[in-house]
């Protein structure tokens, strides 16, 4: 345990000393603002990726309407900054919670449908969300709201880490491990006595919560946000994440969230073939990885590869 | 047997539609005994079992254990109450360790909460100590800690099933149900699951109630038997008993069979 309790300390030491370099980079204009605006999008959609990573790959709930959660945040956080007033931070959580609750409102009924139906019924939330927005002037229906730019590195940072930090503790421990035995057999969980619907639901507020936070960053780094950016589209970009990733691999979710990030914001100096060029990248990945990038292991493993060969190499099956 | 039933069902039955699946079901378990289902295929067993663990919501009768209803209740509120199940085709938690398929069973005993494991307060730490503790001792019963961090899916059949039976302990119950645990399973694999049954009756103060087709298993070890067909009990007694009963060959092998003997 002591040694758990370690390399968790190692590990966040060393995502602020990363974060020291990357900080200093940018204040000595090393990294011009580009670059720096590229690693805040990066820092976004990792957290959106990691956040639906926990709802699909964890918890084995299809759902594909992440972009509804991003929406809310985005207007709810713009609205407390623009409208009322407060500052960044609040509004960063009040998009947060306000998603999170959205979460829970459908979560609960949608949670009970499996598969296919899920996947429409979030698809469908979603959209319902999109196109309130589209049609309340209070926050300029379709020509869109006005954000003043507030996110920087150190926020998207922040919130990147405290995203991955509550979702990797989450997954190890009771809770996560009842979430996963969901995602692997439902009636045997049941059988086990784990309340399926509760973690179902729980699960899908976390992810909805920093989906959420997502949201405040984004609205916060475009100076304009549309309902149009909240598509299904935008949905099935943050489940490309997931999947290209690994289901079930936090890791692959990061990794490939950076990868394709970096992809397209380099091809948007190909305007035409830029898609053409997306679209066969994740077709190779498809084709060759067809687990995606990471399978269900996590980059950990790889560390602790040696270990693992000796217990294989030990192994001995009683009686 | 002067004490109270552990379980007691009474005129149980379910519909599927107009199929009346299990009809006038009658049992009676009285703590620390070891009860055979038996019956041809497709006789109802599993739907039992599924009735006496929350999986269909019985249509008619009542199902009592240690006194209270329990039928209508969910199936994790009803493993909360103290009935624990195994599986006929293994339902493992095939991606988790064999160390986790343990631990999801001991999760409705923990008490650490979702906040504390978030921030990784001290109730975590100790809640999580606990629950690998007990893990680990049961898996040494059951032969399994020397593959404990294997995924469950790589494990021999046998390993399977035994650990299935282990997991359906861990989750603390007073009354276990076997869905044909011997399924499979070669004769030497058999006695040994003879044996380890006996052993976790005793050990773990189980009232069991199993269902299987190995005659050589039920004769062996249940104390009294029941024989379902078509839905209903046709005969119940010691194995013997049943062994001799007329309307248990009759399902078994045909009434031409009784007539020639007769």
């Amino acid at each position: 345990m002591l040694k758990k309790v370690n390399t968790f300390w190692l590990a966040i030491i060393l995502a602020f000393v990363f974060y020291g370099v990357i900080q200093l980079l940018i204040s000595t204009a090393i990294i011009n603002p580009f670059y720096s605006n590229t690693l805040i999008f990066i820092c976004i959609n990792i957290i959106l990726a990691v956040s639906l990573h926990l709802v699909i790959g964890i918890t084995g709930q299809f759902s594909i309407g992440h972009a509804g959660f991003l929406a809310l945040g985005a207007y709810i956080s713009a609205i407390m900054t623009m409208e009322l007033g407060m500052p960044f931070s609040l509004a960063l959580v009040a998009g947060g919670i306000v998603a999170a609750l959205a979460g829970l409102v459908v979560g609960i009924p949608s949670l009970r449908l499996r598969g296919d139906y899920l996947a429409i019924a979030t698809l469908g939330f979603a959209e319902i969300i999109r196109i309130i927005f589209l049609n309340i002037d209070y926050v300029g229906g379709a020509a869109g709201m006005q954000v003043t730019h507030a996110t920087t590195w150190t926020t998207s940072f922040l919130c990147l880490l405290l995203t991955i930090v509550v979702i990797v503790n989450f997954t190890n421990s009771r809770h996560g491990r009842a979430c996963i035995s969901i995602r692997e057999n439902e009636i045997a969980a049941d059988a086990m006595g784990i309340n399926t619907t509760y973690y179902k639901v729980t699960a899908f507020v976390i992810g909805s919560f920093f989906a959420g936070i997502a949201g405040g960053l984004y609205a916060h780094n475009f100076y304009i946000i549309q309902p149009v950016n909240f598509g299904f589209l935008k949905s099935f970009d943050i489940l490309i994440f997931v999947v290209l990733g690994g289901l079930g691999s936090l890791s692959g979710a990061v990794i490939s969230a950076i990868l394709l990030t970096v992809v397209s914001t380099f091809l948007q100096e190909l305007p035409e073939t830029r898609m053409i060029i997306y679209s066969l990248v994740l077709v190779m990945v498809m084709l060759y990885r067809p687990q995606g990038l990471m399978g269900t292991r996590e980059i950990t493993d790889y560390f602790g590869k040696w270990k693992w060969k000796r217990i294989k190499g030990g192994n001995q099956y009683g009686g | 047997m002067e004490d109270k039933p552990i379980l007691h069902v009474s005129q149980v039955g379910i519909n599927f539609g107009g199929l009346k699946a299990v009809d006038g079901f009658n049992l009676k378990l009285y703590p620390g005994e070891l009860i055979g289902l038996i019956g041809p295929n497709g006789a109802g067993k599993t739907t039992v079992f599924n009735l006496l663990t929350g999986v269909y919501t019985p249509t008619e009768g009542e199902i009592m254990l240690n006194g209270e209803r329990i039928n209508g209740l969910a199936p994790f509120k009803v493993t909360r109450k103290g009935i624990s199940r195994t599986f006929q085709n293994v339902r493992l938690f095939n991606e988790q360790s064999v160390l986790d398929n343990v631990k999801v069973a001991y999760h409705s005993l923990a008490r650490h909460s979702i906040i504390s494991s978030i921030f990784r307060l001290r109730n975590h730490f100790i809640g999580e100590q606990e629950m690998e503790a007990k893990a680990i001792d049961l898996l040494k019963i059951f032969q399994l800690d020397k593959v404990k961090d294997e995924k469950a899916k790589n494990l021999p059949y046998g390993g399977q099933r035994r650990l299935e039976i282990a997991r359906a302990l861990a989750a603390g119950p007073e009354l276990l149900l076997l869905d044909e645990p011997a399924a499979g399973m070669n004769p030497q694999e058999t006695n040994d699951l003879m044996e380890l049954i006996s052993f976790i009756r005793e050990q773990f103060n189980l009232t069991i109630l199993l269902i299987e087709h190995d005659m050589k298993l039920v004769m062996g070890i249940c104390e009294r038997i029941s024989v379902l067909d078509h839905g209903l009990l046709i005969a119940e007694g010691t194995p013997d008993e049943v062994r001799n009963h007329p309307k248990v060959i009759e399902a078994y092998l045909g009434e031409e069979v009784i007539s020639n003997h007769a």
